[in-house]
């Protein structure tokens, strides 16, 4: 089967700066993929790239055969990637479940009139997106947090609650910046269970990054190591941790 | 229909009605005299002003200066109508309030193209800028009356029309923030790169938050052209807009009914202080900063909100 994601060639210039330069990514369906490497190596400006958020000064993205460059944002979210930030950003002061509203506005499509004049059909819609909300929270156990303003969250809920609002467009892929940032083992060992269920129930790819090497190792199938914005390795997580360059930039020992 | 959407319904049209029939009999028995009824035009039209204004400056977050240009735009063009036409008010009167509206909505568009590119404030500036350009094309309008100003307007803004159209720009806010699109209105002040990679196309609703702004500082324009039968540029100056702006904050950013009690407050409040003469905006001013100092105090909300949940229970205790 063709893949899902087909990066070619990709680079972007900031300035001076050649931030990323000749990156080729293939994902897979229900593949799930790791992109790691030092700090600054241009993991977030890949996903910021894959993203719509900044445009590629050169090379190709391609989300089941159809060329993403030049979109926008929220073009591409509906096209079906959905991300989460590396630095969390919810919408500190709505509810759980509005923030989860707002991902699901992309499966509804009542008009401005019907919205305002409170029409059955804003009506319907509205009823299924609020069942669906509370359905998705549940993939991480947030529905008991439906009420609660997202920033009164624990943190570990927090990067939780940005996961579950990703689902809410139905990505196709999905982009997790660092997922695991701050969660201690624990809660680090749900959110790989919770990646593993989440990919078999939404039948979705995984694309993530991340510096916690356990849960890369532990999940990933596929990994891509980049360094100073070029490809340093790809492989199994196996060949990976065998790398001799891979453990002389980046894994240490 | 939702159940309980529905009884909120009858709650706010009950309302809305009761509200009504005290305040007409207030008028019609005198108790209300020709003057209080002039100040609570006032209120109306200043409530439909500051429930706009907090669409684009509270719901989406952006800080428009230029709400008193839309407002002229409004009051000019319902004006213009009114005084060319000859058909009966009750015909006359509708037709120009939504001509006003339509009118500010056009310039509103207008002005959200380049304010999209914009943000924090630059967007301030390019609003504030819009409303002036506004100000200046009408001092130099000659079939408006220039700067000398445009009389003999029609005395079409009767209590009724006033309180129904306060009621109906409260109801289409509320409406319009319940519902998606409102949604999405306010997660792009909460955080507008989150609303793009959540599929929200933030330019467009930038766009309708801005445009329905417009549109209710339009109408709000037409009430006031045909309440006070003169206008000059001069009354729409950036003072216009701040004091609309100072309504707004002071009822709450993002606060529907904050923005209705503050309209109010702040309207009926000048008038009372005119006693005072001298030193009217000194205690103007003072009352200001009490009531900020009051919304930021814990113990006086807290008070506040065990004051109205007694009430609320009072009131769930009938049902
Ligand atoms: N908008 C920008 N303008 C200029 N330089 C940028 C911009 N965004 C990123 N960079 C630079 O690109 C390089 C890669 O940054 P990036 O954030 O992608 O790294 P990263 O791999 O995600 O690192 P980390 O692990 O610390 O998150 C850095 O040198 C950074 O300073
Ligand atoms: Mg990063």
């Amino acid at each position: 089967m063709s893949n899902v994601l087909e990066v070619r060639d990709l680079g972007i210039n900031f300035g001076g700066l050649r931030a990323v330069d000749g990156l080729n990514i293939d994902v897979a369906p229900r593949q799930l993929y790791g992109l790691i490497g030092p700090n600054g190596a241009g993991k977030t400006t890949v996903f910021n790239m894959l993203t719509g958020v900044y445009e590629p000064s050169d090379g190709t993205i391609r989300l089941n055969g159809e060329l993403l460059n030049g979109k926008k944002p929220h073009e591409i979210a509906r096209m079906g990637i959905s991300r989460t930030f590396q630095n969390i950003r919810l919408f500190r002061n709505l509810s759980v479940k509005e923030n989860v509203l707002i991902s699901l506005d992309t499966q509804v499509d009542y008009g401005l009139f019907s919205g305002i004049f409170k029409l059955p059909k804003s009506f319907k819609q509205e009823k299924a997106m609020e069942e669906e909300a509370l359905e998705l929270l549940k993939v991480f156990e947030l529905d008991g947090y439906a009420d609660t303003l997202a920033c009164n969250l624990p943190y570990g809920k927090q990067r939780e609650l940005e996961i579950v609002r990703a689902l809410g467009t139905h990505p196709k892929l999905l982009l997790l910046d660092e997922p695991a940032a701050g969660m201690n083992p624990q809660e680090t060992q749900n959110l790989m269970d919770a990646i593993q269920r989440l990919r078999e129930k939404f039948a979705i790819s995984v694309l993530l990054i991340e510096h916690d090497m356990k849960l890369v190792m532990g999940i990933c199938e596929k990994i891509t190591v980049i360094n100073y914005g070029t490809l340093l390795a790809c492989g199994t997580p196996q060949e990976i941790q065998n790398d001799p360059q891979v453990i002389k930039a980046y894994l240490g020992e | 229909m939702n159940k309980e959407f529905r009884k909120q319904l009858t709650i706010d049209l009950a309302t809305v009605v009761i509200g009504y029939l005290v305040l007409g009999l207030l008028i019609r028995s005198g108790v209300i005299n020709a003057y209080s009824k002039g100040i609570l035009l006032m209120v109306c039209i200043n409530v439909i002003l500051t429930v706009s204004l907090n669409i684009t400056s509270g719901f989406l977050g952006e800080l428009a200066l230029g709400h008193a240009g839309f407002m002229a735009i409004g009051a000019y063009v319902s004006a213009l109508f009114t005084k060319s036409l000859n058909l009966i008010p009750l015909v006359e009167f509708p037709v120009a309030i939504l001509l006003g509206g339509i009118a500010a909505l056009i310039a509103g568009y207008i002005v959200s193209i380049p304010a999209l590119r914009l943000r924090g404030d630059y967007l301030a500036i390019i609003t504030l800028a819009a409303g002036e350009i506004i100000r200046n094309l009408l001092k130099n309008l000659d079939i408006v009356g220039g700067t000398k100003g445009y009389t003999g307007i029609p005395n079409y803004t009767s209590f009724t029309w006033a309180y129904l159209i306060a009621v109906i720009c409260i109801l289409a806010s509320k409406s319009l923030i319940a519902s998606r699109h409102g949604r999405a209105i306010i997660s792009i002040r909460e955080d507008e790169i989150a609303a793009e990679a959540s599929g929200i196309d933030t330019n467009r609703y930038k766009i309708i938050g801005f445009v329905f702004s417009a549109f209710f500082a339009g109408v709000g324009g037409a009430l006031y052209a045909h309440y006070l039968r003169f206008l000059q540029p001069g009354i729409f100056t950036l003072d216009k807009s701040i004091e609309i702006l100072v309504m707004v904050v002071l009822g709450g950013m993002g606060s529907i009914r904050g923005s209705v009690i503050s309209a109010t407050i702040l309207t009926v409040l000048p008038e009372l202080l005119r006693g005072f003469s001298d030193y009217r905006m000194l205690v103007y001013s003072l009352v200001l900063i009490l009531m900020m100092l009051a919304k930021h105090n814990d113990q006086l909300r807290a008070l506040f909100d065990k004051a109205l949940s007694s009430f609320r229970r009072k009131e769930a205790a009938h049902e």
